[in-house]
């Protein structure tokens, strides 16, 4: 009995309480800047995409919404053809960004994507691509490999030695 | 003639206030309960959310109102009007203010106690017409359920009865002008508010919908306008129950300063939060739970709660 007004009286000073309701469009929640949204595509310092077509994030993709070809300039350097992210299937579990090499592909926290057709869900690579460099500031990924790229021999991206000829460390 | 006038112009304003009240407490309810659960419910449409009452009547008159093929299709439509003709009928005798009131009849609270118990029938027959395993599983329990609670509530008014020497309300309530009968009778008190949880099975003694179990019970089968028939019904339930609490236990339209009229809806909005507060406080039940509270805690109390009024009436002659 005593218990039943002990609760009575612990709901009704629930009233005094600040409500945990955030009244969205006019309130808007705060979001972490490692929260999983909209992907992108990010660029690198130069402003030349990040992107190499390694189809790594493709292949890591649970649900399979991630598309895109694979082509090269005359550089050498490595780009998708087309890249297509269809979101009415991605389930923003990230593990594209995960496994990306080149953090070229990025999730963002905007989450208000909502269509009226589905088929405006599917967004390619204009669509993807932002003109920043998302969350890793100043990493090239072509810099640092060691890969004979347009204009960048051997030997010459960040923190690597000259190539050594192997037949000369013979004893 | 301009007696006549003045009766029909008292009767329906009432029905049409009654009306409005039922509707609006859908509002009220769902904001107060967010209100104890840190939410903000509905306050959207409207200032605070007000015109959510017009939207949900809207949605409800537009719904399809289905008759099952299975259902006793008579039956099934007479049920939901029942309770609400009932609940309505039984507003007749609740005395507003000084005069203001449908019918001063000298045995209202007998026909209080024959009306609520004709809203069994409502909720029996709505089980039973629907056809469906549930619905009669919350039809006989509210039967059952009826039955227990309506013994102890009428004991637990006699008390009253005893007091005031009267049946009639607007007696009762005149009898209460140096103490409030919550004063000497506050075991009748609360049996009675129990009994009037059980009577219009709001939670936690809402057994015959219990919707973890039953789906919702007697009105699983409804739909559309006859399914708002039963909410308009239940709450004009609370409504009910909340003013006789205020009438026969609080003095009615008695007290200071303000006018008789604003006492009595004080009174009445003070349970009307109660009720919803138990809501959203208690948990339901278990069925074998509330049949022995009912027979072997409130019923013996009304039964001494009686002895002793009977008892002290008698001494004091």
């Amino acid at each position: 009995m005593l218990s039943i007004l002990k609760s009575l009286w612990t709901v009704l000073v629930t009233m005094f309480r600040k409500r945990v309701t955030i009244q969205y469009p006019e309130e808007r929640p705060y979001l972490p800047p490692r929260w999983r949204g909209r992907i992108i595509l990010s660029r690198d310092p130069d402003g030349k995409e990040r992107c190499v077509a390694c189809h790594l994030c493709s292949a890591a993709c649970p649900v399979d919404c991630i598309a895109l070809q694979a082509a090269e300039d005359e550089t050498g350097r490595r780009y998708p053809a087309f890249f297509r992210i269809n979101f009415s299937r991605c389930i923003f579990c990230g593990y594209c960004e995960e496994a990306c090499p080149t953090y070229a592909i990025q999730l963002t926290p905007d989450f208000e994507m909502g269509e009226y057709l589905r088929k405006n869900l599917v967004y390619e690579k204009e669509n993807l691509l932002i003109s920043g460099q998302g969350k890793y500031h100043g990493y090239s990924f072509y810099r640092v490999a060691g890969l004979a790229v347009g204009g960048k021999d051997k030997g010459e991206a960040q923190n690597e030695e000259k190539p050594v000829d192997v037949k000369s460390l013979l004893p | 003639m301009n007696e006549t006038v003045m009766v029909l112009i008292r009767t329906f304003g009432i029905l049409a206030a009654l009306l409005s009240v039922g509707g609006l407490l859908i509002w009220l309810e769902r904001r107060l309960l967010a209100l104890w659960q840190e939410r903000y419910g509905p306050n959207r449409v409207g200032p605070f959310g007000l015109l959510q009452v017009v939207v949900d009547m809207v949605k409800v008159l537009f719904k399809e109102d289905w008759v099952p093929p299975f259902a006793d299709r008579p039956v099934f439509v007479v049920a939901p009007a029942i309770i609400v003709i009932v609940t309505l009928l039984s507003f007749a005798v609740v005395p507003f203010a000084p005069g203001l009131a449908v019918i001063d009849l000298n045995i209202g609270l007998l026909f209080f106690l024959g009306m609520s118990s004709l809203g069994v029938y409502s909720v029996a027959l709505a089980g039973w017409a629907s056809g469906s395993k549930y619905s009669l599983i919350g039809g006989l329990r509210s039967s059952a359920q009826m039955l227990a609670y309506e013994v102890f509530m009428g004991l637990s008014l006699m008390g009253v009865v005893m007091q005031a020497g009267s049946f009639d309300l607007a007696r009762i309530v005149e009898a209460q002008q140096d103490t409030w009968f919550i004063v000497p009778q506050f075991f009748g008190f609360i049996v009675f508010l129990i009994a009037g949880i059980a009577e219009t099975h709001r939670l936690p003694f809402d057994l015959p919908e219990a919707e973890s179990e039953l789906v919702a019970g007697f009105h699983s089968e409804y739909s559309g306008l006859k399914f708002g028939l039963f909410f308009l019904g239940e709450y004009l339930g609370i409504t009910l129950i909340s003013s006789l609490v205020a009438v026969l236990f609080l003095g009615g339209w008695q007290g200071p300063w303000l006018p008789p009229l604003a006492w009595y809806l004080a009174k009445t909005f003070l349970f009307i939060a109660l009720f919803i507060l138990i809501r959203a406080t208690l948990p339901r039940p278990r069925y074998d739970q509330l049949m022995a509270f009912g027979w072997k805690v409130c019923l013996p109390v009304a039964l001494l709660n009686l002895l002793a009024t009977g008892a002290f009436v008698l001494l004091k002659g």
